[in-house]
């Protein structure tokens, strides 16, 4: 009867199906603290560990935390770093000036549709970190490895690295009273910017529209870490909590919202694109001469049901598609990112196909929650 | 896991219980219930449908994802269970109080054809 959105990755007799999945450094955690793990990118990743609803509301109101070491750092050092990334991101590094100060961009591909989504760290000229998904850091590292030639930048994939996203309005604090000295280091950390707390680095990120932080720590410690946050009341939450928390705040996934195929310009990625500025990037001239057709936008379902992914919608503009659609846990209500015909704008009333019916939604602009609070009007 | 030996079971994992006035109740298992997680929406059967064993008659979706529900047997369909609509998360709650739909059998007998708790048990 399973149409599951996370394919599970036992069979009936619970028989593992894919030999070569690989696990966190929590993954015994997971396994202790009764998570239910599926496949995700070839990971071993808890879903949730009991509600995903409750892991929801536990980040919107206090806070939670991810294992998200499957995604992967990977550390860009040598006097040719500023210039790779001139070259391999669409959003331009000369942004950053201040030390720990974090950008986030599309890199593209020739045709100007998206190999990945990141966000790059700046320590020095010479020495950035980026962030990368899990299900494109191969092809990722092959694609940067190969740029990096000749122009001395080294290369260092982290899988050293461990990384914890502590997200919520209490996540601060109660991250400062887990992990003795991390105060004083991140106490005037402001968002998007990063600051280093011995051999672990303190990032004022995540992806959940909530404050908090992304802690990137070596492996080894990743436990312990894990546990003192625990005890200090962070609760864990999986990555289904992690898809309605994103979703809610507005936030591009790689591979529903945007892939290879897409350009950033009609993925509601325009603002982290810099075509202004004269340096030449990946993609850029493609871009730069085609006409935006398509963009992304909002929904929310006024009838009853669930939006999801590839439903077709019908808009006074001709025919758009549900990039990213579940159950708002905040909103008690279905909403969706979908990409629609320009021209098509918030307040519409639009069609959204599920299976043999047309049920109503309205276009919105997202973000339908950040810090908290519902953005959307009439709800 | 909860499988209660009074019922009868479908390898789609719906429950059916036949009743002294010879309707059937059907509803998901605990053990759906706890694969689909905590579930929003209910898509339920028109009163009066006529449907065949292993039509698609409803839909359960939790916040991953969307399940078909079949009808264990064939019959037409006489009451669906408004409440539990109006309160999806209720079938996590109690998968076998949370009934959805209730059909008039055109033969009693094709439930005979369904699993017993043991033999539900053993597919899982």
């Amino acid at each position: 009867m399973f149409r599951p959105f996370f394919i599970a990755r036992k069979n009936a007799n619970n028989v593992t199906q894919v030999p070569m999945a690989k696990q966190t450094p929590l993954y015994a955690t997971h396994l202790r603290l009764s998570g239910k793990l599926v496949d995700f990118a070839g990971w071993d990743m808890p879903l949730h560990y009991g509600s995903q609803v409750e892991e929801h509301h536990q980040v919107r109101r206090d806070a939670g935390m991810f294992d998200v070491s499957h995604m992967l750092a990977v550390d860009l050092e040598g006097a040719g770093a500023h210039d790779l990334l001139h070259k391999l991101v669409a959003n331009n590094v000369d942004k950053l000036t201040v030390p720990g100060r974090a950008l986030y961009s599309c890199m593209l591909n020739a045709q100007g549709g998206v190999i990945d989504d990141l966000i790059i760290y700046f320590f020095r000229s010479d020495f950035y970190r980026i962030v990368v998904n899990a299900g494109t850091a191969d092809k990722d590292l092959a694609w940067i490895t190969q740029h990096a030639g000749g122009i001395g930048v080294n290369v260092t994939a982290r899988r050293d690295l461990a990384m914890i996203a502590v997200q919520g309005p209490n996540a601060r604090a109660r991250t400062w009273a887990a992990l003795p000295g991390a105060e004083a280091a991140s106490a005037g950390l402001k968002p998007f910017h990063a600051v280093w707390f011995d051999d672990a680095l303190i990032a004022r990120t995540g992806y959940t529209g909530e404050d908090g932080f992304e802690l990137m720590i070596p492996a080894e410690r990743a436990e312990a870490t894990w546990n003192a946050l625990l005890g200090a009341g962070v609760k864990p939450a999986g990555l289904g909590a992690r898809d309605t928390l994103r979703l809610e705040a507005g936030l591009a996934l790689y591979g529903q919202d945007m892939d290879e195929e897409t350009s950033p310009l009609e993925a509601g990625l325009a603002w982290t694109v810099d075509l202004g500025a004269p340096r030449d990037f990946i993609g850029k001239s493609v871009l730069a001469g085609r006409r935006v057709e398509r963009q992304s936008l909002g929904l929310l379902l006024i009838d009853k049901g669930v939006l999801r992914a590839h439903q077709k919608v019908h808009t006074a503009q001709g025919e758009g598609e549900i990039t990213s659609g579940t159950f708002s846990p905040t909103l008690s209500r279905s909403i969706a990112l979908a990409r629609l015909p320009a021209g098509a704008a918030a307040g519409d009333t639009v069609e959204v196909e599920i299976r043999d019916k047309r049920l109503k939604a309205t276009v919105v602009k997202p973000p339908f929650v950040r810090n908290g609070k519902i953005l959307i009007e009439g709800i | 896991m909860n499988i209660p030996a009074d019922l009868k079971y479908a390898q789609s994992h719906e429950w059916a219980r036949l009743a002294d006035d010879g309707l059937v109740t059907i509803g998901i298992s605990d053990h759906a219930q706890e694969a689909l997680g905590d579930i929003v929406f209910l898509e339920l059967p028109q009163v009066g449908r006529k449907v065949k064993a292993g039509e698609e008659c409803a839909v359960v979706e939790s916040v991953k994802a969307a399940s078909d529900i079949y009808a264990p047997v064939s019959g037409e369909i006489v009451a669906v269970n408004q409440a539990a609509a109006d309160a999806p998360e209720s079938v996590n709650l109690d998968a076998y109080a949370a009934w959805l739909f209730k059909l008039k059998p055109d033969n009693a007998a094709d439930l005979d054809g369904l699993l017993d708790a043991a033999a539900y048990q053993s597919t899982l």
